[in-house]
């Protein structure tokens, strides 16, 4: 089996809609219980005041520089690039970041941001729990209570990452409905957030939900593709071939992607997790096994079964692991603009190996759904083409996983009883 | 049909279908089989009940505490599906003509079946209106027209949290009656009922001469005349959910039934 397959358009949307703010075509748009829709209103007019704002962009600017790491380098893998006898590969180094992950960009945006709407009580979701510790970090740097949901099964295959936003200062929250991973998290955030609307915050980690949250995240993140695009130009001269990037949510893809969607000549892929099969239930290829529906207050491709229950998802990289997609993903899916591709847990590892023992460096298993599809395409590439891997995170996080999946020398020990 | 609220003040019942309880031996009820639903709300309407709202289970249901969380998560292991609950809605119409009765659901079974085709059936099968969780007056173009076409109330929430130009919009697109939700949060039982909740209905009174229902944390014969006070109707959801949990399937009409006539007879109203 190859470990990649693409996905097609569907026939037709489900929904007609008004073009209203929010809508990626027919995609996105506000489906919450009314309770929010204050707190949603008074959020978009914060955000279009806060993004007006040169103080605001300034601070964030700031630091996103001198706290972050922004920008991060551009690395040219020339080892990968060598063995695999294709395409030249880049590597966007968003694992560079502080806390280990592009996360962090977004963290600080809404952080800064709910600072300046007064609220200081901080709520979040985590899968992974990349989003988790940067939205915890950002709220130890300014001085806010930070509550994080997390699945039971995402406590227990990231524990790390608990540990460090316990570290913080983060109360973390286990959430034990549903399959226990970050759809049930996004559930129980999203009711703490009905119960406490009026003082309390919900950072969303990734470009999904209810409008204007879609809207927010990608320019909090665009930051990633607008320095990808001039590093690229001053390194080679011209714009890349191909930009990969894993999507779980898709809020690195959409970062990635941005500032190339009018270069129609750049090729912009998203891999999905393609988990252990093609069954419903054993992956989380939207694209490729889920019908546009509404889930958690936005209308995309979800994982469902045929009465419209969302279905279970499997993968080995908790922050993929999710049943649904950020809707402006759905569109530029739906109008070709780009490609969606999985990549199963087998090839995944593998990549996280290949890249790690290629060029010294250790990818999130998230990321490596992106580093398996270079894999896949790069030697049928011309030498002069250029790809480049969008690296969201790095794989610290992943080593319990990582030391039992490779049965790597040492890994008895982490067992445990 | 009109929602007709017989007493003062009405009360409204929410249930979610094809629950049959903690106690349900699986092996005696079929994937599927409604008849537990189909009982107790037959002995709710005859307890005094004017509106019972079904409720579709959903895998996610967000607006939910963990009384209908779990329910729900029983009533789709006992394998129930949206055409189900249109097929004992169509059953209850039939030997109760003067009932009230809501489909209560998120928005993506709905979708997933066919927003027409809901429609169709909601309206053959005898239902007096509809109401979505996660559906805002704002994204509800579609499913207002369809409500229209087929003679269906839609019935919106309100939230103490909507300011009056949204409650003049929900008022506008609503049918049947209004729903406030008493306070802000997920469903589930409370101790006190909020004070929030007279004012919001003074406040959705302002644009509409439609009946307010108040529910979310109604679960004593107390509340329901606190509510009856500034408002036309009790929703009682969560308590009597919890009550079906803990009931056997045989036991469940009876205790439904008791507990909804005790609701009519408050033993000591606190002022609010």
């Amino acid at each position: 089996m190859a470990g990649t397959t693409v996905s097609h358009p569907p026939e037709s949307a489900a929904i007609e809609h008004t073009p209203t703010a929010g809508r990626f075509g027919p995609y996105g748009g506000r489906y919450v219980p009314e309770t929010l829709m204050a707190a949603l209103n008074e959020l978009e007019q914060a955000y279009a005041d806060a993004a007006s704002d040169p103080t605001f962009q300034a601070e964030l600017d700031d630091l996103l520089r001198n706290f972050a790491g922004r920008p991060t380098p551009l690395y040219f893998a020339a080892h990968l690039t060598q063995q695999l006898g294709g395409a030249k590969i880049y590597l966007k180094r968003e694992d560079l970041l502080h806390t280990g992950a592009h996360k962090i960009n977004n963290a600080l945006g809404q952080g800064l941001l709910a600072r300046r709407m007064g609220k200081r009580r901080i709520i979040a979701e985590t899968g992974a729990g990349q989003h988790g510790v940067a939205t915890a970090t950002v709220c130890a740097l300014l001085g806010m209570e930070c509550i994080i949901y997390m699945g039971e099964e995402d406590i227990r295959r990231q524990e790390l990452n608990v540990l460090r936003m316990r570290l913080l200062g983060a109360e973390v929250l286990p959430v034990a409905s549903g399959s226990r991973t970050l759809k049930d998290a996004v559930n129980e955030a999203l009711r703490d957030w009905v119960t406490n609307v009026r003082t309390t915050y919900y950072i969303l980690g990734s470009a999904l939900g209810p409008h204007p949250y879609p809207t927010m995240v990608r320019d909090f993140h665009r930051v990633i593709g607008i320095e990808l695009r001039q590093q690229m130009l001053e390194r080679e001269g011209r714009l890349p071939d191909a930009i990969l990037a894993c999507v779980g949510g898709g809020s690195n893809a959409i970062g990635a992607f941005h500032a190339f969607l009018e270069d129609r000549d750049v090729r912009l892929i998203g891999v999905e997790a393609g988990g252990r099969g093609k069954a419903l239930g054993d992956h989380a290829a939207r694209f490729e096994g889920g019908v546009p529906g509404v889930l958690q207050g936005t209308y995309s491709y979800v994982l469902q079964d045929e009465d419209g229950q969302v279905a279970l998802t499997h993968s080995v990289s908790a922050g993929l692991d999710y049943a649904t997609v950020g809707p402006e993903h759905a569109a530029l899916h739906d109008s070709g603009r780009a490609t969606y591709v999985s990549a199963d847990d087998a090839h995944v590892l593998d990549a996280v190996v290949r890249l790690a023992r290629a060029e010294g460096i250790l990818p999130a298993l998230e990321s490596a759904h992106a580093v398996a599809e270079c894999l896949r395409i790069a030697p049928e590439m011309p030498r002069h083409a250029i790809l480049v891997v969008n690296l969201s995170g790095r794989g610290d996080k992943d080593m319990g996983i990582l030391a039992r999946e490779l049965k790597i020398a040492g890994a008895e020990a982490l067992e445990r009883p | 049909m009109p929602i007709r609220f017989q007493q003062h003040p009405g009360l409204v019942v929410y249930l979610t279908a094809g629950d049959n309880g903690l106690h349900a031996d699986a092996a005696h009820i079929r994937p599927g089989d409604l008849s537990v639903t189909r009982d107790i709300a037959l002995a709710a309407i005859d307890a005094g009940t004017d509106v019972i709202e079904l409720g579709v289970p959903f895998s996610d249901p967000m607006a939910d505490g963990p009384v209908i969380q779990r329910a729900s998560e029983r009533a789709l292991r006992a394998g129930t599906r949206l055409q189900q609950v249109i097929d004992l809605t169509a059953e209850l119409r039939a030997a109760r003509p003067q009932a009230g009765i809501l489909l209560f659901s998120y928005l993506n079974p709905i979708l997933r079946y066919g927003m027409r085709r809901f429609a169709d059936a909601a309206a053959a099968a005898g239902a007096d209106g509809v109401l979505l969780t996660d559906m805002i007056v704002e994204e509800a173009g579609d499913y207002l027209a369809e409500m229209k076409r087929t003679g269906l109330s839609p019935v919106f929430l309100a939230a103490p949290t909507s300011p009056d130009a949204r409650l003049e919009d929900i008022a506008a697109h609503s049918a049947g009656f209004i729903y406030a939700i008493s306070r802000t949060g997920i469903t589930g039982k409370q101790q006190q009922l909020a004070a929030d909740a007279a004012a919001l209905v003074e406040r959705i009174r302002r644009w509409t001469q439609l009946p307010v229902a108040v529910g979310f944390g109604i679960s004593n014969a107390d509340h329901v005349a606190q509510v009856g006070r500034f408002a036309d109707a009790a929703v009682i959801g969560s308590a009597i959910v919890e009550l079906i949990e803990r009931s056997t399937p045989e036991e469940a009409p009876g205790s439904v039934a008791r507990f909804i006539e005790g609701l009519r007879q408050p033993q000591l109203v606190q002022a609010l």
